[in-house]
C-alpha cells in the first residue's frame, strides 16, 4: 500500500474528495486555515469548487445551499468559528441536510488562543444551537483517521440526512503522519430530497419551519429516531488494555495519544490500567461504559477542557463507580509524565 | 388568434372566494368597471365586482391584485375551448 | 404573441397544499406587496419556461412561506442568509434559475453583510428585495428602511437620525460595486410602476438565464398590516414619502454589455483522482529498519533552532525517510505566531511500535540549531540520551554530563557548500551516520519526496553526503 506522509489538516482535504465532496466553503482560522488551503488548491483541481465566505455564518449557510442540492459539499473552522456556524448547523439539522463540519479546536473563551483545546464538546455534543438536534461528531487522533474520519463523517451524513462533524484539534491537524488512502471509492447515488432543478423539484422542500406545534413535535420526534438508530448503529471507540484493568483512562483526540503512552508506561510498572477512547462523541460509547462500570475500579477522565466529555461519562457510569476527572485549560497538553503523576495520585486516593 | 370563435368583448372573472377586498383592482381599474359589492365572502371580505361594460381588458386590475388567483382577465378573442384541451 | 389572458401562472401550485386551512388563498394580508410581486416573478418564469429549474429561496419574513406558492425547488433558510443559501446552490447548479426573495429586515439588516459580498462576488443569481420600510412579520418594528420621523412599533415616537440614523438606500449602495449587472428600484403603486416592475423582474430573471450575474430588483413594497392602513392608503403614502427617499429607476444596468454565456453544468468526477490528490501509487517502504544499537533505537526528538534555519524540514526530512524505512513515525511542529520570527522546534518519533503521544516530553535526542533552544531544552533529554548542536552558532557546550554530546559546525560546514541554509541537511547525514538509525541510501531516496524545491535536491544531497562525511571522520577520531 502506497503510504503518504502529510499533515492531518491535509488529509482531511484529500479524504473528503476521495469521499465525492466537491464544494468547500470556508473562511480563514488558525488552526483550521489549512484545510481551506488545502481545499482551495486540490478541489479546482478536481472539478470541485473553494470559496472563501465573508463569514462562517455565510459559509454555513453556502453549505446548506450546496447540500440542498444533493452533492457531498465541507466547511472547516476552529471554536470561535463554530461558535458563529452554530445558527446554521441548527438550520442543517432541522431541515436534515447531511453536511460535514470540521471544527480543530482552540483555545477560548472569547479570542482565547490557538493552542489544543477540547472546549468545543458541549457547543458541539450538547448542542450550541437552539432546538432538539444532534450533530454526528467523530473524534481522530491521528492523520490516518483525519482521513478515514471524514470519509465516514460523508457516510454518515448521507446515511441519515444529517450534520456530522469532525472535533479535532490543532496538534492533530498540524502533526505529519503516514497515511494510506483507501483505493475503493464510494459510489454516490442521487438523494430523492434533493433539488437538482431538472424538473420534479415541485414536491422538494429544504425547510426547519414547521408552525403547527403538532407538526413540528412530530418532526422533532422523528429526529429523535433518528437520533436512537444512530446511537444504536454508529458508536465507535478504541480499547486499549481493557481487558483486565482495573482502572480506565478515558480521552478523545491528542490526549488519548498521551493516555497511550502512559498506560504503556503504567502498565510497565504493573498497574493494571487500560483506555477507553471513544471515536465518536456522538454517539457516545454509553453502553459499553455501563458495561465496564460493572468490573472496574475508577474511571479517569482526562480532557483538555474544564471536564466536558467527562458529564458523559458520570451519566453513562450513573453512581456505579467513582468517575475523576483530570483536564487542563489554554492550550497547555499534558505531557505523559505529568498524566502517569496525576493518574497514580487518583489511584492511590 | 381567430377573434371571430373567441370572446366577443373582454371579460373579468373574480373569484370571490379568493378576494381579501383590498380595494387595488378598484382603485386601479382606469374606466371604473371594477366595484366592492355589498355582500361579504366566506372570509368575511366585500369581494371585489365586475360590472363588465367599458372594460378595455388592460389587465390593470390582475397586476395590482395580490392574490394569485383572484382575478382573471381574458381578453377579446380569448378562446376558452383551448383550456379544455 | 398577443397575451389573450391575464390569469394564475403555471408557476404557482394549483393548491396550496403545504398552507393549513385555505388551500387557494394566499396568508398575506389584504393588499400586501408580497403577492402582487410573487405574480409577477410566477408569470416571468411561465414566460421563460425556466419553472422547472427554478430555486427559490425563501428566507425569515413575511414571505417566509413563498414556498407554499411557487411550483419550484424551494429552499427555506435562516433570516438574511438568503444570499448565502443561494451562493452554494447556484455553484452545485450553475443551470438553474436561483431566487433570493428578501425583506428589508432580512437584507438590508442581519443579511447586510451576505448581499453585499454575493452582489460583490457577482453570483449569477437574482435577488428581488421588497423594502416595506418595516418588518411584517414580526410585527411592524423598525426596518434600515424605515423613513425618518414614521413610527413603528420599536420607534413609537417616531425613527430619529440621532438614534437610529437614516434610512438605508440599497439600491444606492449595491450599484456601486462593480460586479453587478443590473440594479433597479421600482414600485408598486400604480399601473404605470407596477409595468415597470413586470419589466425589471423579467431582466432580472433573464440576466441570470443568460449568465450575465448578479441582478438586484429593490421593489417598494407596502404593508398596510404594519403601516396601519388601508391598502390604497398606503400606496400613496409609498408615492408620497418613501419615493423622496428611495427615488425608483435605474440604477445600473449593464445587461446590454455583458456577454452571454452558456451556463456550465457542475459534473462530478472521479478520473484520475490520485493523481491529482498527489496520492503516491507505489509502494513507499523501499528499504529495511537498519540494525541500531540499543541507546540509539527509537528516537524520540525534539529538534529546535531559528525559524528559517530548516529545523521543521529536517524533522520532516527524518520522518519521510524513517517511513520509507517502515518505522512508525510522526512529526508535529510548534505552530501558529511563535513560528513568526522566533524559535521553531517539532517533536519527531521513529518508532517500531505505535507512536503514541506525538509529543516529546523526554527526548532521546535532542537537536539544538541555535543557543535559546539548547538553553530551553537541554534539561528535558534523558539519561543517556544524544545531544547534537550546531557548534558554528552555539558558544557553549551542554553542560549535562550524562548525556552523550555530538558538536557539528553544521552552519560552516553549509556555508562551505555555498549555502547556510543546508545546514539542516549536514546534521541529518551526521545524525544518521552517527546512529545508524536511517542508511543514507533511505535518506537519498527519500530526499526529492520531503523536498518541495526540487532544484534543491542535488545541493542537500550533497549535504547529506557532508554530514556522512563528518560523523565518519569525528566516529574514527574517537
Ligand atoms: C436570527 C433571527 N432573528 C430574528 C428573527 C425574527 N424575525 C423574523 S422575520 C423578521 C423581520 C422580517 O422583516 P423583513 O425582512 O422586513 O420582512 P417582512 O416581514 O417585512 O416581509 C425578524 C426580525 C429570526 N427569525 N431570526
Ligand atoms: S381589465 Fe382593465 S378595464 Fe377591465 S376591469 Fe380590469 S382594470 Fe378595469
Ligand atoms: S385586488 Fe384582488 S383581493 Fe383585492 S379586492 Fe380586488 S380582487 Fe379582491
Ligand atoms: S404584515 Fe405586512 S408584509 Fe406581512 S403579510 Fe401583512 S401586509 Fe404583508
Amino acid at each position: 500500500m502506497a503510504k503518504q506522509l502529510i499533515k492531518g489538516n491535509e488529509a482531511i482535504v484529500k479524504g473528503a474528495i476521495l469521499a465525492g465532496c466537491r464544494f468547500f466553503f470556508g473562511y480563514p482560522i488558525t488552526p483550521a486555515s489549512e484545510i481551506a488551503e488545502a481545499a482551495a488548491y486540490y478541489l479546482p483541481r478536481v472539478g470541485g469548487t473553494f470559496l472563501q465566505a465573508e463569514s462562517e455564518i455565510a459559509s454555513i449557510n453556502m453549505l446548506y445551499g450546496a447540500a440542498s442540492g444533493g452533492v457531498r459539499a465541507m466547511t472547516a473552522s476552529s471554536s470561535p468559528g463554530i461558535s458563529l456556524k452554530q445558527e446554521g448547523i441548527s438550520y442543517c439539522a432541522g431541515s436534515e441536510l447531511p453536511v460535514v463540519i470540521v471544527d480543530i479546536m482552540r483555545g477560548g473563551p472569547g479570542l482565547g488562543n490557538i493552542a489544543p483545546e477540547q472546549s468545543d464538546y458541549n457547543q458541539m455534543i450538547k448542542g450550541g444551537g437552539h432546538g432538539n438536534y444532534k450533530v454526528i461528531a467523530l473524534a481522530p487522533n491521528c492523520a490516518q483517521e483525519m482521513c478515514d474520519l471524514t470519509m465516514l463523517a460523508f457516510e454518515l451524513a448521507d446515511k441519515y440526512r444529517n450534520p456530522a462533524a469532525i472535533m479535532a484539534d490543532g496538534f492533530i491537524g498540524q502533526m505529519m503522519e503516514p497515511v494510506e488512502f483507501p483505493e475503493a471509492l464510494p459510489r454516490l447515488e442521487k438523494k430523492e430530497w434533493a433539488i437538482y432543478a431538472e424538473g420534479q423539484d415541485d414536491d422538494k422542500l429544504i425547510c426547519s419551519i414547521l408552525l403547527d406545534p403538532p407538526e413540528l413535535e412530530q418532526h422533532n420526534i422523528k429526529l429523535q429516531e433518528k437520533y436512537a438508530k444512530i446511537r444504536q448503529n454508529e458508536v465507535r471507540y478504541e480499547d486499549y488494555y481493557l481487558d483486565d484493568a482495573d482502572f480506565i483512562l478515558i480521552g478523545y483526540g491528542v490526549v488519548s495519544r498521551v493516555l497511550q503512552s502512559a498506560v504503556d508506561e503504567l502498565r510497565a510498572a504493573g498497574i493494571k490500567i487500560g483506555m477507553l477512547r471513544p471515536v465518536s462523541l456522538f454517539p457516545f460509547p454509553t453502553e459499553h461504559i455501563q458495561h465496564l462500570a460493572e468490573r472496574v475500579k475508577k474511571f479517569i477522565v482526562i480532557e483538555l477542557s474544564n471536564g466536558q466529555m467527562v458529564d458523559d461519562v458520570r451519566l453513562a457510569v450513573n453512581g456505579a463507580k467513582p468517575v475523576e476527572f483530570y483536564g487542563r485549560m489554554g492550550g497547555v497538553v499534558p505531557t505523559t509524565d505529568e498524566i502517569i503523576a496525576n493518574v497514580r495520585k487518583i489511584i492511590e486516593a | 388568434m381567430n377573434e371571430s370563435i373567441g370572446l366577443k368583448a373582454h371579460k373579468v372573472i373574480i373569484n370571490e372566494d379568493e378576494c381579501k377586498g383590498c380595494g387595488l383592482c378598484i382603485e386601479m381599474c382606469p374606466k371604473d368597471v371594477l366595484f366592492e359589492q355589498p355582500h361579504l365572502n366566506r372570509m368575511g371580505y366585500h369581494p371585489a365586482g365586475y360590472r363588465g361594460e367599458g372594460c378595455i381588458g388592460c389587465g390593470h386590475c390582475f397586476y395590482a391584485c395580490p392574490e394569485p388567483g383572484a382575478i382573471t382577465v381574458l381578453k377579446k378573442g380569448y378562446v376558452e375551448i383551448e383550456e379544455e384541451v | 404573441m398577443a397575451v389573450t389572458a391575464y390569469k394564475k401562472a403555471a408557476s404557482f401550485y394549483e393548491s396550496y397544499e403545504r398552507k393549513s386551512g385555505l388551500k387557494d388563498v394566499t396568508h398575506y394580508c389584504p393588499g400586501c406587496g408580497h403577492g402582487v410581486l410573487h405574480k409577477l416573478i410566477a408569470e416571468a418564469l411561465d414566460d421563460f419556461n425556466a419553472t422547472d429549474k427554478t430555486v427559490l429561496i425563501s428566507p425569515v419574513g413575511c414571505s417566509v412561506f413563498a414556498y407554499y406558492y411557487f411550483k419550484v425547488g424551494n429552499i427555506q433558510c435562516a433570516h438574511g442568509r438568503a444570499p448565502a443559501v443561494a451562493t452554494g446552490i447556484k455553484r452545485v447548479l450553475p443551470h438553474s434559475v436561483t431566487i433570493a426573495y428578501q425583506g428589508d429586515g432580512d437584507l438590508a439588516a442581519i443579511g447586510g453583510n451576505n448581499i453585499l459580498q454575493a452582489a460583490n462576488r457577482g453570483e449569477n443569481i437574482t435577488v428581488f428585495f421588497v423594502n416595506n420600510a418595516i418588518y411584517g412579520m414580526t410585527g411592524g418594528q423598525m426596518a434600515p428602511t424605515t423613513l425618518l420621523g414614521q413610527k413603528t412599533t420599536t420607534t413609537p415616537y417616531g425613527r430619529t437620525t440621532a438614534n437610529e440614523g437614516m434610512p438605508m438606500k440599497v439600491a444606492e449602495i449595491i450599484s456601486q460595486l462593480d460586479a453587478p449587472v443590473y440594479v433597479e428600484r421600482v414600485a408598486i403603486t400604480d399601473a404605470k410602476h407596477t409595468m415597470k416592475t413586470r419589466a425589471a423582474v423579467r431582466k432580472a430573471i433573464k440576466n441570470q438565464l443568460e449568465n450575465k450575474g448578479f441582478s438586484l430588483v429593490e421593489v417598494l413594497s407596502v404593508c398596510p398590516s404594519g403601516w396601519k392602513m388601508t391598502p390604497v392608503q398606503a400606496k400613496q403614502w409609498v408615492e408620497e414619502h418613501m419615493f423622496k427617499i428611495f427615488p425608483p429607476g435605474v440604477y445600473k444596468d449593464e445587461s446590454a454589455e455583458r456577454d452571454i454565456r452558456e451556463a456550465n453544468k457542475f459534473i462530478f468526477s472521479t478520473e484520475d483522482i490520485r493523481s491529482k490528490l498527489d496520492i503516491p501509487s507505489q509502494e513507499v517502504i523501499k528499504s529495511q529498519i537498519p540494525q541500531v544499537p540499543e541507546r540509539y533505537k527509537d528516537p524520540r526528538m525534539i529538534l529546535a533552532g531559528f525559524g528559517g534555519q530548516g529545523i521543521l524540514m529536517l524533522g520532516v526530512g527524518l520522518s519521510e525517510a524513517g517511513m520509507e524505512a517502515g518505522y512508525n513515525v510522526s512529526w508535529i511542529p510548534s505552530y501558529g505566531p511563535e513560528m513568526r520570527g522566533g524559535t521553531a522546534n517539532c517533536h519527531v518519533n521513529l518508532s517500531t511500535n505505535r507512536v503514541g503521544s506525538p509529543l516529546v516530553s523526554k527526548p532521546t535526542v535532542l537537536v539544538a540549531m541555535n543557543l535559546p533552544s539548547l538553553d530551553k531544552f537541554e534539561d528535558l533529554v534523558v539519561p543517556g540520551g544524544l545531544i547534537i548542536y550546531d557548534s558554528s552558532l552555539i558558544n557553549r557546550a551542554p553542560q549535562r554530563d550524562d548525556v552523550e554530546v555530538f558538536a557539528i559546525p553544521a552552519t560552516e560546514l553549509a556555508d562551505k557548500l555555498g549555502n547556510t541554509r543546508v545546514a539542516n541537511m549536514i546534521i541529518l547525514g551526521a545524525y544518521i551516520e552517527y546512529t545508524g538509525v536511517l542508511t543514507k541510501a533511505t535518506v537519498l531516496d527519500a530526499l526529492p519526496n520531503f523536498l518541495k524545491k526540487k532544484t534543491m535536491v542535488p545541493l542537500n544531497r550533497i549535504a547529506i553526503e557532508k554530514g556522512i562525511e563528518f560523523a565518519r571522520q569525528k566516529m574514527n577520531k574517537s
